[in-house]
């Protein structure tokens, strides 16, 4: 079985709240200091998804990142928890895309690996909330798909895929090649092994420009976006707490509970 | 050339009704159609959905395509798809709506890309821009931290809408509106996935959109037996129970239980945050609720900037007291 898992680099999307800051003018947002950047988390479920498959039936893990000023240790995490190959799309080209121009450059990439059965990508980017790159690759590259996954098995040239919806989830069979959109209901990613972050280090990643998967620096990053950021600014926070104390934390409970019925909210 | 005119809004059936976003959408679409000065539509697919077409034009559709056929009685990419690309592509829709569920999700960046436009999932707010006609888009981004506006500069223009971010319009039985079969024209071998089986999870009696009242449970809670307390303290209210990701990630409560940008969106009138840090993912899906209550050992938790009332404590301590008394209230 051949593998592709895409990971995003994002800034540390559990930083609390308090540390997020925007720079108006330029529309971007300013890299908290001391909080690290991770692999985008839903990606991790999708490197965990594939290492599973890996596990059960054999194969080779191909991971790829997009992006700029990419921090090795940072990328290279699949590589520790189990995966073979990492190939980056790193260039200044590739820089501020849109999910169109960013699922156009993954899916050539993935054209000239070229043999692949599974496809894997996290549901969402943690940064912009997307959740379109998966569905663009598949578009592009004119393969079947299944989104929201929580449970991906793969025999005989098919992918079973447990699919979450609102009540529950359902399973759905798909022939590969076929791209998966992966969720966290898939349960945890593993830990890195000392051995996979040794093996890790002795891996180089495969660096690959607009021109070696064949596309005009036009179509990707910036120039080929199709959406416009007009405006990035922080939502309102409106809410004043009201803190009920007490003697003791029963009291509080109490006193919680008179508060709320003179409030007249039950 | 023919014109890109008019909105179009994709009719979500949820147990043979119109969904509730839905409904949300119509308004939103209607608003959006009068600004422009065009027409709004709707569009059902399904093995048998034209019996909801007159509701769609009481919430405001002047006209709904109808598709119905056998291959189209569970959603699949593969069977939606290509009817919504031959409709769009043949009526031309400027502006097309969908629901932020596990149905737009998937079909809304699908149909962009094989439209060759793009689509912005998840909007809060959308508006006409006044001077360039275009759709802005308004979603919140990293997480919920911020907020972000986008124009699509190629049309169709693609949006979901995430769930009761636009209220419900009335419903106005005396419009008049008109009905259109479209036929599938599906080839049943273009259809390369199959559904082998639907897994419903076990949720209480009362779902978590539709209470009014929601305690919810968060890491803290530390066990499934925790979250038997807050459902004794939900009972109480006639209300359910929901959680944050860590809870469901733990297997303390089931999947369908998650409050958040990836969970369900919440509006009831008591929202009760127990043991949650009250993370920017998190509140995405609960900010709208009438009123916060929050009960956390740390005055430093961020629930405390987003609730109305609250408790810096133990939860195991103050939560019984607290139900104890809401239950003596309740009788009395
Ligand atoms: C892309 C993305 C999507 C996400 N989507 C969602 C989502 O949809 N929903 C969601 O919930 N999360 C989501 N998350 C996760 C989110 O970022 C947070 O990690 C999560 O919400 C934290 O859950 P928590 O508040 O229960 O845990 P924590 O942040 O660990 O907070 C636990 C809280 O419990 C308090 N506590 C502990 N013990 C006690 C006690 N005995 N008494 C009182 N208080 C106590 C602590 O003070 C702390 O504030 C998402 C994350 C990402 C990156
Ligand atoms: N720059 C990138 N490099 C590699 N994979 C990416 C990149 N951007 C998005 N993806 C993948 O696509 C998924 C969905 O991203 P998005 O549609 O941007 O929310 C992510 O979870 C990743 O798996």
């Amino acid at each position: 079985m051949n593998l592709i898992v895409c990971v995003k680099q994002v800034i540390d999307p559990e930083a609390p709240p308090a540390s997020f800051q925007i720079d108006a003018t330029s529309n971007k947002v300013i890299p908290p200091s001391g909080v690290s950047a991770v692999i985008s988390p839903f990606d991790e479920n999708a490197v965990e998804a594939a290492l599973r498959i890996k596990d059960a039936r054999g194969g080779k893990i191909t991971v790829i990142s997009l992006g700029i000023n990419l921090l090795r240790e940072v990328v290279k995490k699949p590589l520790s928890m189990g995966a073979d190959e990492l190939i980056l799309l790193e260039d200044e080209a590739f820089a501020d895309g849109d999910s169109h121009s960013t699922a156009y450059a993954l899916a050539m990439a993935i054209k000239k690996i070229g043999d692949y059965d599974l496809i894997f990508c996290g549901r969402q980017a943690s940064d912009w909330d997307a959740g379109q790159i998966g569905s663009g690759i598949a578009e592009i590259l004119g393969l079947p798909g299944v989104t929201l996954a929580k449970k991906v098995d793969s025999t005989d040239g098919q992918a079973k895929v447990e699919r979450i919806t609102a009540d529950g989830y359902e399973v759905v069979e798909v022939p590969l090649p076929a791209v998966i959109t992966v969720s966290n209901e898939l349960g945890e990613p593993r830990y890195p092994t000392i051995k996979g972050i040794m093996a890790a280090k002795k891996i180089e990643p495969v660096i690959w420009k607009p021109a070696d998967i064949g596309v005009a620096s036009s179509r990707v990053g910036a120039a080929g976006r199709r959406t416009k950021l007009l405006k990035l600014f922080p939502p309102v926070q409106e809410s004043k707490c009201d803190l009920i104390s007490g003697e003791s934390p029963e009291e509080a409970g109490v006193n919680l509970a008179l508060k709320l019925r003179e409030a007249k909210l039950f | 050339m023919t014109e890109y005119k008019g909105v179009m809004v994709y009719a979500e059936v949820t147990d043979g009704k119109l969904a509730a976003i839905t409904v949300e959408l119509l308004g939103c679409g209607r608003k959006l159609a009068d600004e422009l000065g065009e027409e709004l539509m709707a569009t059902l697919i399904g093995r048998t959905v034209s019996n909801l077409a007159p509701e769609a034009i009481t919430f405001g559709a002047d006209k709904v395509y109808t598709v119905e056929d056998q291959l189209l009685e569970d959603y699949q990419t593969d069977a939606y798809l290509p009817v919504m690309a031959r409709l769009t592509g043949e009526v031309m829709p400027q502006i097309i709506l969908l629901g932020q569920t596990e149905i737009g999700r998937d079909l809304a960046p699908r149909l962009a890309f094989r439209l060759e436009t793009a689509a912005t999932l998840d909007c809060v707010d959308l508006a006409i821009d006044m001077e360039s006609k275009w759709l802005r888009q308004t979603k919140p981004v990293y997480g919920g931290n911020a907020r972000a506006v986008f124009l699509t500069e190629s049309r169709p223009q693609v949006a979901t809408v995430r769930a009761k971010a636009m209220s419900p319009p009335e419903r106005n039985t005396a419009r008049k509106g008109e009905v259109i079969p479209f036929t599938a024209g599906l080839e049943p071998a273009a259809i390369r996935t199959r559904v082998l089986e639907k897994v419903p999870q076990a949720v209480a009696e009362i779902r978590l959109e539709d209470a009014e009242v929601i305690v919810s449970g968060g890491r803290g809670i530390g066990n499934a037996e925790g979250f038997q307390q807050l459902a004794k303290l939900a009972g109480l209210f006639k209300g359910a129970v929901g959680a944050s990701r860590p809870a469901i990630d733990n297997g303390w409560v089931p999947d369908v239980s998650q409050v958040g940008l990836t969970g369900k969106i919440v509006t009831p009138e008591l929202y009760i945050a127990i043991a949650l840090s009250g993370a920017s993912q998190h509140m995405a899906g609960c900010s709208g609720s009438k009123n916060i209550i929050a009960i956390n050992k740390s005055p430093e938790a961020n629930i405390f900037r987003e609730a109305r009332f609250g408790v810096v404590g133990d939860w195991e301590k103050v939560l019984p007291a607290f139900t104890d008394k809401v239950r003596e209230l309740l009788t009395e």
